[in-house]
């Protein structure tokens, strides 16, 4: 008995030829597009306007918006990161390896996001721009991990070879993303303890909390999106001797 | 609430404007750049074809 239904299977399968993938990831970024712009939309408006300023920090808190679900999404894409690299390393696919290098300047862009908009919200609020506690420091390190993932896969010239080494440097790396997480709670530190993920019960007020899960889905989709512009253009520059990119040049420029 | 008063942000306008403005930029930037790239790949290929067709 298979562990996977048949057809989840065969779609895997499908997604993993690149002639299908460039295909349907095109047919696929209008609906994804405008998921993400509503989400947005209803985001930005229940957390810029609807929501009541914080009763300490005022509206300076409105950063959370972008704050929270850019430094949830630097972890989320780090883990994506690290296991479609796994799959490449095991299974040698290529479209694996292909979203694993397309997510890390995503990745790399939301841990950059986090980083300043935390840095503008700590000035106004701790009273300084910077400290060097475990979740900041934790924090930069994941920056510097995507970065590194970035300049090793450039640095190498055969990309079958480079996106071994990359998948061996994320993989290390994934240590970092439980102290991320935990930072918070096994070191004293000014950074606030987690909110939201509180199992009992969130200690933020729905009408804060229903803008933020909005911007957290909001940016799911946004990473879906800017991984598949990346990894078709990345798709493309690999596969670029090969029938279909050859035939579908010859069908467009005609 | 008048409008003056929204981008005012209870006088957080700076940290809280700056913090939007960066992210919107960042985030543009990861969706555009890539489909700049990808569509001027393309060309080079077909220019490519072009050439040794002739």
């Amino acid at each position: 008995m298979s562990l996977i239904p048949d057809p989840v299977g065969r779609f895997f399968h499908r997604m993993a030829s690149p002639p299908y993938f460039y295909a349907f990831t095109e047919k696929l970024m209008p609906w994804l597009t405008g998921i993400f712009l509503i989400l947005l939309a209803g985001g930005l408006y229940g957390g810029l306007y609807l929501a009541p300023p914080d009763y300490q920090q005022g509206d300076s808190y409105r950063i959370i918006y972008i704050h929270v679900p850019s430094a949830w999404m630097s972890l989320f894409i780090y883990m994506v990161m690290a296991a479609a690299g796994a799959i490449g390393l095991i299974w040698r696919i290529k479209l694996a390896e292909i979203v694993a290098i397309s997510s890390a300047s995503v990745g790399a862009s939301f841990t950059f996001i986090a980083l300043v908009t935390g840095s503008l919200w700590g000035k106004p609020m701790w009273g300084t721009w910077w400290v060097w506690d475990a979740r900041l420091t934790s924090e930069l390190i994941l920056l510097f991990l995507y970065l590194g993932v970035i300049g090793l896969y450039n640095a190498i010239d055969d990309k079958r070879t480079a996106s071994k080494a990359v998948a061996i440097l994320a993989l290390v790396g994934v240590v970092n993303i439980p102290i991320i997480h935990y930072s918070v709670e096994w070191w004293n530190t000014l950074h606030q303890g987690p909110t939201v993920t509180k199992m009992d019960k969130p200690s933020i007020h729905v009408s804060m909390l229903v803008p933020l899960l909005l911007m957290a889905a909001a940016f799911k989709f946004y990473y879906v999106i800017a991984m598949l512009q990346r990894a078709r253009l990345e798709l493309l520059q690999r596969e670029r001797t090969a029938n279909w990119v050859k035939k579908m040049v010859t069908e467009q420029s005609q | 609430m008048s409008a003056q008063e929204f981008f005012a942000m209870g006088g957080y306008a700076f940290y809280v404007w700056t913090s939007y403005g960066l992210c919107f930029v960042v985030l543009l930037a990861n969706i555009v750049l890539p489909i700049i790239q990808r569509r001027q790949f393309l060309r080079q290929l077909a220019l490519k074809q072009k050439r040794q067709n002739l």
